[in-house]
This record gives structure tokens, sequence and C-alpha cells, in this order.
């Protein structure tokens, strides 16, 4: 009976730094700057079409990410899976170890690499091949959401392939699969629990990211996450930054929820699959 | 050779220099139930494995139908498993699940429906079809695995220790079902197991495994009267096993005296195991008996009691419907031809 004494700490936790930010954040959004009363005034803002272009972008380049994580991640978990364990332990920690350092630091080194007289450019003229711009460019970010958020993709997946009964596969070439055949209905189908979270833990924090856009895109790449940062820094309280910063986190958040809906969706009756929510 | 539908030649299989199959030789004919028996670690199920083409043989070659199959990989065989732990999609339901196998065949859809139908209601599993796997008993589930196995109209069932998992009662049932199964479908089940009784109850034919070596191939009869060796003998039914010499044809020593016995062909005064069933031995008045002791334990086991008589040199395990009461004093008495001569397993 008393266990329930020992949830305190996490229910205090949860609420200090999770339901009071988010009351804070739909205050502000539903709240003028001069008199504090309800107005619907911060989010016809926030919804204006120079903003929603910033949203359909972050939208459109978390989904390329998203989707090229998923066409990498999928055969490396999947080989991985395939692997004797102790050797898959030590390639898993190849992918595992980068994410220890700081992901600005590693995204400063894709400045480098990228820079125009960066790594790249440098062996391109060393080829006589001419330089070419890499850096501030769609490609640039993208490059860096997937180098940053592959592991999330390749973790889930590895884990649901790896714990797979090997029975099943038996049973699918027992029953005259060939191996593409065992792939595509079963292998497969049974992993998507694992593809939905993958998907979940990339395509969000993509969706939100500030600062590989910055760093590697340069300013014409404002992406969604920039843009909330940018009116709660740069634009400021006293300019009403906080309340329309506000009313664009309430819209991703909305945004957020329905993906997530959708995932959970497809996800429907699986257990195994380890969700974020 | 057309009624040996599968054969293997010297077979051997070595997982990392362990040995788990040692030239084994086996025809399986058609439309037997064959059942491999053994102790886990016998290389029954790694025998099966090979038959189905999971696992490659280390040496030798399978045949089914008198075709060389030993590369040919599992799903180009004709033969279907169902497993120890049912391996079912969790992803389908239970008519997808048994329709599997016919779908990747590409067969009409209309034909597929009336195949999962006559499945299912083979295994009484009618009404079941939208069904989720996962909600399923463990008996259910296994009736799905062997729907779905048998769908495919295979010329061998390979049957992996199917009833491990189900409740004594449940495998009994299951086991009369399975041999119905097998007699009305007129095709070859192979059958692992551990379990003595489940093999002399649905076998035509057992082969009795040990580390790797076929320890003896027969029907039911001839293996439980006549088992080759004392290995053999104790894993079939319980026996007293004792050491014994036989002195000339016909006639044995063990327990400190002679007996006339049925058997011959050993060299004078060889060093044999004696094996005698417990049911073969009865208890008369001490006078009357070829050995006496006292009983030392009586334990009652539904259709008999299990006693334990102890002569002194030996004691003798007794099943017997009439009970006799412990610490009395009683004689031990059977034919010569309960009396089971057996040579010195080699490898002991």
């Amino acid at each position: 009976m008393k266990r329930k004494y020992f949830a305190i700490p996490y229910a205090v936790w949860m609420l200090v730094l999770i339901i009071a930010p988010m009351i804070l954040i739909m205050m502000y959004a539903f709240t003028g700057q001069a008199d504090g009363a309800f107005t619907l005034d911060n989010i016809k803002e926030a919804l204006n079409p120079v903003y929603m272009k910033v949203l359909l972008r972050s939208l459109e380049l978390a989904v390329i990410s998203t989707v090229i994580c998923l066409f990498l991640g999928y055969p490396i978990a999947y080989f991985l899976s395939r692997m004797p364990a102790r050797r898959a332990a030590i390639l898993s920690m190849l992918f595992i170890v980068p994410m220890w350092m700081n992901f600005l630091l590693r995204t400063y080194a894709w400045m480098n690499i990228l820079d125009t007289n960066g790594l790249i450019n440098q062996l391109l003229v060393a080829l006589d091949l001419g330089r070419v711009k890499l850096m501030n460019t769609q490609g640039a970010v993208v490059v860096g959401m997937v180098y940053n958020y592959l592991p999330f993709m390749i973790l889930p997946i590895y884990n649901i392939l790896q714990k797979m009964p090997k029975e099943s596969i038996e049973a699918a070439q027992d029953l005259g699969s060939t191996d593409r055949q065992v792939f595509t209905k079963v292998v497969f189908p049974l992993s998507i629990p694992g593809v939905i979270s993958g998907i979940t833990m990339v395509f969000i924090p993509t969706i939100t990211t500030f600062a590989i856009s910055r760093l590697l895109g340069g300013s014409q790449f404002m992406l969604y996450g920039d843009l909330i940062e940018n009116q709660f820094l740069s634009v400021g309280q006293a300019n009403g930054g906080w309340h329309v910063g506000a009313a664009l986190s309430f819209i991703m958040m909305v945004l957020v929820f329905i993906c997530m809906a959708i995932a959970n969706h497809f996800d429907k009756g699986e257990e195994n699959g380890g969700t974020m929510i | 050779m057309a009624q040996h539908l599968i054969e293997l030649v010297d077979i051997s299989k070595d997982f990392d220099g362990e040995e788990a199959l040692k030239n084994i030789n086996l025809y399986i004919r058609d439309g037997e139930f064959l059942t491999l028996l053994g102790p886990s670690g016998c290389g029954k199920t790694t025998m099966l494995r090979i038959i189905a083409g999971f696992e490659a043989p280390s040496s030798g070659k399978v045949f089914i139908d008198g075709k060389d199959v030993t590369n040919v990989p599992a799903y180009k065989r004709k033969v279907n498993t169902v497993f120890q732990k049912y391996a079912l999609f969790p992803h389908l339901n239970v008519s997808d699940n048994v329709a599997f196998g016919l779908k990747l065949r590409k067969i009409e859809k209309s034909k597929i429906e009336k195949k999962v139908h006559e499945m299912l209601e083979m295994v009484e599993l009618q009404g079941f079809e939208t069904r989720s796997v996962e909600a399923l008993s463990g008996g259910q589930q296994q009736r799905v695995a062997i729907a779905r196995a048998l769908a495919n109209e295979p010329e061998v069932l390979l049957l992996d220790e199917p009833l491990g998992a189900l409740d004594l009662k449940l495998r009994k049932e299951m086991q009369l079902e399975l041999k119905r199964m097998q007699q009305q479908l007129g095709i070859t089940f192979i059958y692992v197991t551990h379990d003595q009784e489940e093999a002399l109850t649905m076998s035509d034919t057992i082969v009795v495994m040990r580390k790797g070596v076929i320890q003896q191939i027969g029907t039911p009869i001839d293996i439980y009267n006549e088992p080759k060796n004392a290995y053999v003998a104790d894993f079939i039914g319980e026996s007293n096993i004792l050491p014994g010499v036989m002195v000339e044809d016909y006639f044995v020593e063990f327990s400190g005296k002679g007996f006339n016995c049925v058997d011959k062909g050993f060299t004078p005064n060889e060093a044999v195991d004696v094996v005698i069933r417990p049911e073969d031995i009865k208890i008369v008045p001490p006078s009357d008996g070829t050995l006496s002791g006292v009983v030392s334990s009586v334990v009652f086991m539904g259709v008999h009691y299990e006693m334990q008589i102890d002569t002194g040199e030996h004691t003798f395990l007794v099943h017997s419907t009439s009970k006799a009461e412990e610490g009395v004093h009683v004689g031990l008495s059977f034919f010569p031809d309960d009396i089971h001569i057996m040579r010195k397993d080699v490898e002991e």
C-alpha cells in the first residue's frame, strides 16, 4: 500500500517540469501581451503564411530525414540482427558511441567536412574536380539530421529484429517461402512496431530541431524550431514574442500529437514496440 | 526403393566439434508413423531439422522420394513441420496462418478458402477463422500449427515434441487425435519426443536414440519386449537391470543364483546385463520363489502397486495389482522368457 509514495518524486517532477510548462505555454498562447485577457490573436499571428511556410519546410525536411534514416537504418539493423551476438554488440557500439558526444560538437564536425574549404572540397580540388557548394544547402541540413538521428532509427528496429524468434522464420521457410518472401511476409510485418518507434524517435526531434538547421543551413534555412527560438530570444517578452512563440509551440504540439496518433494507429495491438508515448 | 519415402545415408552432424549425430542410417516407409525417441541432447531434433532442411548434415546424404535433397533448401521440400513452440505468425489471424503456405503457391482464392475450412474442421477449430492466434490457448495454438502444416498437403509431416507444453489430459487427447489424422490422411509422420509412453501409444516404428547414435529400431512391441540393450530397456518403461554372467547357452547367473533362460550365442562366462520388467515378476510365498526378499516400500500407483523388494543382493522393482505389506518376507518368481539378456554396452 505504502508503495504508492515511491511515485511522489516522479509526480512532482512531472508537475514541475512537464505539466506546469505546458500550462504556461497554453497561457501565453491564449492571452494578450497588453491586458493578459483571453485572445486568439497569437494563434492567428502564428498561422500567418510566412510562418506556415516555415512549418511546411520543417515538415518536409523532417519527412525527408526520417525516410532516409529508415532506408539506411533498416538494412543496418537487419544485418546487425543476423550477426553473431558478439560481433553485433561491437558494431552497434560504433553507432552508439557518437551519441555520447554532444550533438553540437558532432554538427560542428560536419561544418568542417562540408565547408567550402572543408574536407570534401579539399579532396575534390586535389582531384581537380572543382569546388562544390555544400554548406548552407538543404542537403547539408538533411545530412546533419540523418547523421544525428540515425542511431534512434537503428536501435529500436535492431531490438525487435533481434528478439524475433528463429522459429517464425523457419516456419515461413518450411511453408514454402523463399528468402524474399520470408522477409516481406513475416520479418517485415513483425518488425513494424520497431519501425514505428524508430520513425517516432527520428521524426519528432527532426521536426522541432533548431541548431542543426542554423549551423549547417545558414540563415535561409530557418526551421520551425528556429522560429520559436527567435520569438522567445530575439523578439523577446517586451514585444510580445513570448506570446507568439507559445502559440507557435502550441501549433507544433498539436501537429506532433496528430503524428503520434497516426503512428499509434498503425502500431495498434502490438506490445513489443516501445513507442515514445 | 519406392517404399522408402525418406532415406538417411551415413548422416553425421557436428556443431563446433561436438558430434550431434554419428553415422545415422535410417529409412522411413511411406505412410508410417515413426517416432524418434530419446532424452534431450540425443540428436533427435537435429535429425528432424536435417530432414526438414533447416540444418545441413556435416556428411552423408538425405533422400526424399529417391531424390537426393541434401542441398535442397527447406522451402522446396515436400515436408512440413509442426514446431515445438508452435511458431504461429502473431501478425496473422487463424485462417491467414493456415492459408500462409497456400497463398505463397498462388492458388485460387476460393480453393484456399475451402482448404482452410477443411483443415480447421479437421482440427476442430471451426468458427475461429478471424481470431487472433495470440488469444488462443496452448492446445488451440497447437491445432492451428497442425492445420497450417497439413494445409500444404505435405508427403511428410515432421512434429518436434508438439505436445510438450500441454497438460497431461490434453496431451493424451491430442495423441489419439494425431494418430487419427495420420491414419485418415495416410501420410508419413515423423514425431520427435522424449516421452516413451507417447512413443509407444502412437508409433508404427520407434527409433531409440542416445548421444547421436541409433540404439534400436522396431515396432513398439518389439522395443518393449525385446530391448536390444540395457539402455533401451531402461528408457522404455521401468526395468530391473542387474549385472550377470552368461555361463553357457540358455543359462545365466545373477543375484547369486543360476537361472534357465531363452538366450544364446554369448561367449561362455560373458558378463551381461540382465533385464526383468517389474510387471513380469510375481510375488509368491517365500518357499515358492526362485528368489526371496523383504518388501522395503509400497507405493499405490492407481492401477497397480509399485513395490521395492530387497533380496540382499539387489532391490527389485515389482509392479503388481495385489499388495504385499511392507516388511513382509516374500518370494519372487519369473519365467525363463521374462529374463532378457543384453550385451554390456561397450561405451559404458
